[in-house]
């Protein structure tokens, strides 16, 4: 259909190779600090993008991924963890059996972990998806207290508020960004084929979307699953990452994060969503400056936690109100759109000289 | 009656208002069919039921033998019943050839996930809903602006992509909710065309809810005249247009 | 269970369910009126304890008089909220509403945090209301009894408003049809913003009440109480002021006595709000006093 396939999988290969060679030359050259805020560039890609299928593509607003990213972290750094490290971990406590002998190697608990956070989300699913709008929001919302609450308690399961040490750091680069690529790559598939359009038909129109035969419970659910389990895979690169994971990482405020990200984005653009995600991730380090202590000639300002949130907070409000499409609104990003907008702008500048 | 198509005893009721009261219809293969009646008689209502956005208080809905009654909208579709809306319901931000392909969605094997590896089945699948989509683009001369955005068509053409999204369901009867509602009367007579041409070539049934007498008179083979949720009269377009009882009903509301 | 210890976890669910109750009015009257989650409300409660607190700790008023101060300034704030952040999209879509009051939540949080500090503060407590009664052998802080009867005296002023008077009776109107009400002439934004203002108000006696209770306070307290008012919203059917108070009840009743069953879930109290909400929402939407869910 489009004449132009070849030339756009050859500049697909081109940027990826890009990407490559970059996170070789930042995994040389860069600070471990550089590397870091690499990684979490790609983990919350990974969060806002999977986040954005159901909210912005499906149009489901639900507020649920702390409860998936919580469940992919705990289940990654049960199965990694070594029967030992759990044992002297578990002070208050003894961990339960068969968790207490399971040890797999990490790629095999990425593939667990994303599977027992989908199954979760599906069973979720059932209730959550008898509602609609505002309700949902707020089920959902309540399922992520639910699990926090859990992992606060289960003591025998997740160790309680003491959570999980010592984890090994096996998150780097390439499995950070291997994983930002893969999920990108199969939501945008999937977006992209007869199954998206049906997902979107249920955004515009639920409705009009069963008048065509589409089942909306299913496919809700659909994009509710993959959504978990993008989210799960993304919790257990996280916990592998930071080492340490325990239930007052997983509060409402990490799902707050990510609304902002696919709100600034765009609602239901990929492409707008892995904009935000980095320009996020990014300017919160940035604007670590406004919470530290300041000298500013004559006056001391100590340093004031929080002051961050109060302006992503405003940054949320002000789109709603101003901008409400975000940066991209539904638009993605193609090859053809960029080189379309190169031959409208560059070319004839350049006949010019 | 009909073991193509029958619908007796229909009854929808709110709360303690009665929206419809023992509504009977039977269809025949290849008919058209018209519900006329005053506003607030009941027709949508009638609509909603026979498509699945109700579940009717009492009475049965049959079709070919299946009973309807309790299904949901999306399985009648694909029983093979699809509907327009009164107030045109399309995908507004996606394009005009997406709108139709959607409809095909409900008659594809592949799963999710041969959709996200495009496996060779649903890259088949594809081609063909896209060619599929084209044809009935063609069909209801809406071929020239396949990639314009739906919500930017004008009133007149979105109802003919309407009507063509709920071919693409690939349905046997087709309940359209007054089309030809918002056109001017050029329009109004290619629609008749329109709507005869794809019953002929579809083999549809179609049932429809129209305001404008002279397209209901000129299109129907038969109408049913409905005041509030009761029907006052049945039959041929003459039968109707010399009953007293239809005549009162629509004089009493002016 | 013996008869000393039920009438105490009665004493303690009545006063705990009162608070829910208290807290979920302000829920469900901005519901009913602009079909809005006003997901601030229990930030607004913390908001309307930290005037309160400031007022007795740093201008030193007498404890009545800072709480008349607070809950009035706490009505302001509300009424402030309206015109800044919601009436701004009030005519866009209902997502991008909830997506404002989820940012105007996280503002206040986190002002609280900028301004207050993080640190718990305590609360203090006047006399009359920290002394511990005896009765029948129960024992119970005043407070424990005055805050049903604060709860009642508050819900009846405002069933009087909502019923009795033309606000109320414009209130009513618009939960119906905004649009229409406004072409009747009624000054839509003013009653909004009474809405507004008597939620909050109501939320910040709530919340003063509630600081009493624990007696501390911090950025972050009204999160929790807030959520669960929702959830007590819901269980009365949302809209209906009367359900609310009885959904608060209800819940905190089942809070209070599934712990002294089970002491065992102790942990897990703030989930049993949720649990519920989900067997609500799957076996009877409506809700419980059976108002019907909008779409």
């Amino acid at each position: 259909m489009d004449p132009h396939h070849k030339r756009n999988q050859l500049l697909s290969l081109a940027g990826m190779c890009a990407i490559v060679l970059f996170l070789l030359y930042a995994q040389t050259y860069g600070t471990s600090y550089d590397v870091r805020i690499l990684n979490n560039c790609a983990l919350f890609i990974i969060l806002a993008v999977s986040y954005n299928l159901i909210n912005g593509v499906t149009g489901q607003f639900s507020l649920e991924p702390n409860a998936f990213v919580a469940i992919g972290a705990y289940t990654s750094a049960l199965l990694t963890l070594t029967p030992m490290e759990k044992e002297i971990s578990f002070i208050i406590e003894p961990i339960i059996w068969p968790l207490s002998v399971i040890h797999i190697p990490f790629i095999f608990s990425l593939i667990a972990e994303g599977v027992v956070t989908a199954i979760f989300g599906f069973i979720m699913g059932f209730p959550v998806f008898r509602v609609r709008g505002d309700y949902l929001a707020i089920v959902t919302l309540g399922f992520g207290e639910v699990v926090r609450v859990v992992a606060n308690n289960a003591q025998t399961v997740t160790n309680g508020p003491l959570g999980l040490k010592g984890l090994a750091p096996y998150t780097n680069l390439w499995w950070s960004w291997g994983f930002a690529i893969f999920t990108v790559f199969m939501i945008s598939r999937l977006v992209k084929s007869s199954y998206g359009r049906a997902l979107k038909a249920v955004k515009y129109d639920e409705s009009a979307a069963e008048a065509v035969g589409i089942n909306t419970f299913w496919h809700k659910m659909l994009a509710f699953t993959c959504s978990a389990f993008f989210e799960g895979v993304g919790g257990g690169l996280l916990a592998h990452l930071i080492t340490t994971i325990s239930p007052t990482l997983f509060t409402f405020f990490l799902t707050f994060n990510l609304l902002i990200m696919i709100v600034m984005g765009g609602l239901g653009s990929i492409t707008g969503s892995i904009i935000a995600a980095v320009f996020v991730t990014w300017g919160s380090e940035v604007l670590r400056f406004v919470e530290e202590p300041m000298h500013l000639g004559f006056i001391d300002i100590p340093p004031v936690p929080g002051m961050r949130m109060v302006i992503f907070s405003l940054i949320l409000i002000f789109l709603m109100i101003f901008a409400r499409n975000g940066i991209m609104g539904t638009r993605e990003f193609t090859w053809n759109g960029v080189i379309d907008w190169i031959q409208k702008y560059v070319k004839p500048a350049g006949k010019g000289t | 009656m009909s073991d193509f198509f029958a619908a007796t005893g229909l009854t929808m009721k709110f709360g303690g208002l009665i929206a419809v009261n023992d509504f009977n219809i039977s269809l025949s293969e290849g008919e058209i069919v018209g519900l006329i009646g005053p506003n607030g008689a009941g027709k949508t209502t009638v609509f909603n039921m026979l498509a699945g956005y109700y579940v009717p208080s009492e009475g049965s809905i049959r079709f070919r033998s299946q009973i309807l009654n309790g299904r949901k909208a999306n399985e009648i579709t694909k029983l093979g019943i699809a509907r327009t809306f009164q107030n045109i319901r399309l995908f507004s931000d996606l394009s005009v050839v997406e709108n139709v392909t959607i409809a095909y969605h409900c008659r594809i094997r592949s799963t999710f996930l041969g959709a996200v590896f495009r496996l060779p089945l649903y890259r088949r699948e594809e081609k063909e809903m896209y060619e599929g989509a084209m044809n009935l683009l063609n069909e209801v001369g809406l071929s020239h602006v396949t990639g314009e955005r739906s919500n930017s068509l004008p009133y007149g053409m979105q109802r003919r992509l309407e009507i063509a999204r709920a071919l693409a369901t690939g349905p046997r009867i087709l309940l359209l909710d007054e089309p030809a509602a918002g056109m001017n009367p050029r329009e109004t007579m290619e629609l008749i065309d329109l709507i005869r041409r794809l019953r002929d070539a579809h083999r549809l049934t179609v049932f429809l809810i129209e305001h404008d007498m002279k397209f209901v008179m000129k299109i129907c083979e038969r109408i049913k005249v409905l005041d509030y949720g009761t029907t006052i009269a049945e039959g041929t377009p003459e039968v109707i247009q010399n009953d007293p009882r239809v005549i009162e009903a629509y004089l009493g509301e002016a | 269970m013996d008869v000393t210890i039920l009438l105490q976890q009665f004493i303690n669910a009545l006063s705990l369910g009162s608070l829910y109750g208290l807290i979920a009015i302000g829920y469900t009257m901005v519901y009913g009126i602009l079909r809005l989650i006003n997901f601030a409300h229990g930030d607004i409660m913390m908001m309307g304890c930290f005037f309160a607190f400031y007022g007795i700790f740093m201008f030193s008023l007498s404890w009545w008089a800072s709480f008349v101060i607070a809950i009035v300034l706490t009505a302001v704030l509300g009424i402030m909220i309206d015109r800044g952040a919601y009436r701004p999209v009030r005519n866009a879509p209902r997502i991008s509403a909830l997506i404002t009051a989820i940012g105007v939540s996280f503002l206040l949080e986190n002002v609280g945090l900028v301004v207050f500090g993080g640190r718990p503060k305590g609360f203090p407590r006047p006399e009359f209301l920290g002394t511990i009664h005896e009765l029948w052998g129960v024992r119970f802080l005043g407070l424990l009894i005055w805050t049903p009867l604060v709860t009642l005296l508050l819900l009846a002023f405002i069933l009087f408003v909502v019923y009795r008077t033309r606000v109320g009776r414009a209130m009513r109107c618009i939960s119906f049809d905004m649009e229409t009400t406004r072409l009747m002439g009624v000054d839509v934004n003013r009653i909004v913003a009474i809405t507004f203002a008597i939620g909050s108000a109501v939320a910040a006696a709530g919340g003063i009440l509630w600081a009493m209770k624990y007696p501390q306070i911090n950025p972050l307290m009204g999160i929790i109480p807030g959520l669960k008012a929702f959830v007590a919203a819901v269980l009365g059917g949302i809209g209906n002021v009367t359900g609310a108070m009885a959904g608060g009840l209800l819940l905190g009743f089942a809070e209070i006595f599934l712990v002294a069953i089970n002491p065992d879930l102790a942990g897990y109290r703030d989930a049993i709000a949720f649990a519920i909400l989900i067997l609500i929402l799957l076996f009877r939407p409506s809700g419980l006093m059976g108002e019907k869910l909008p779409e």
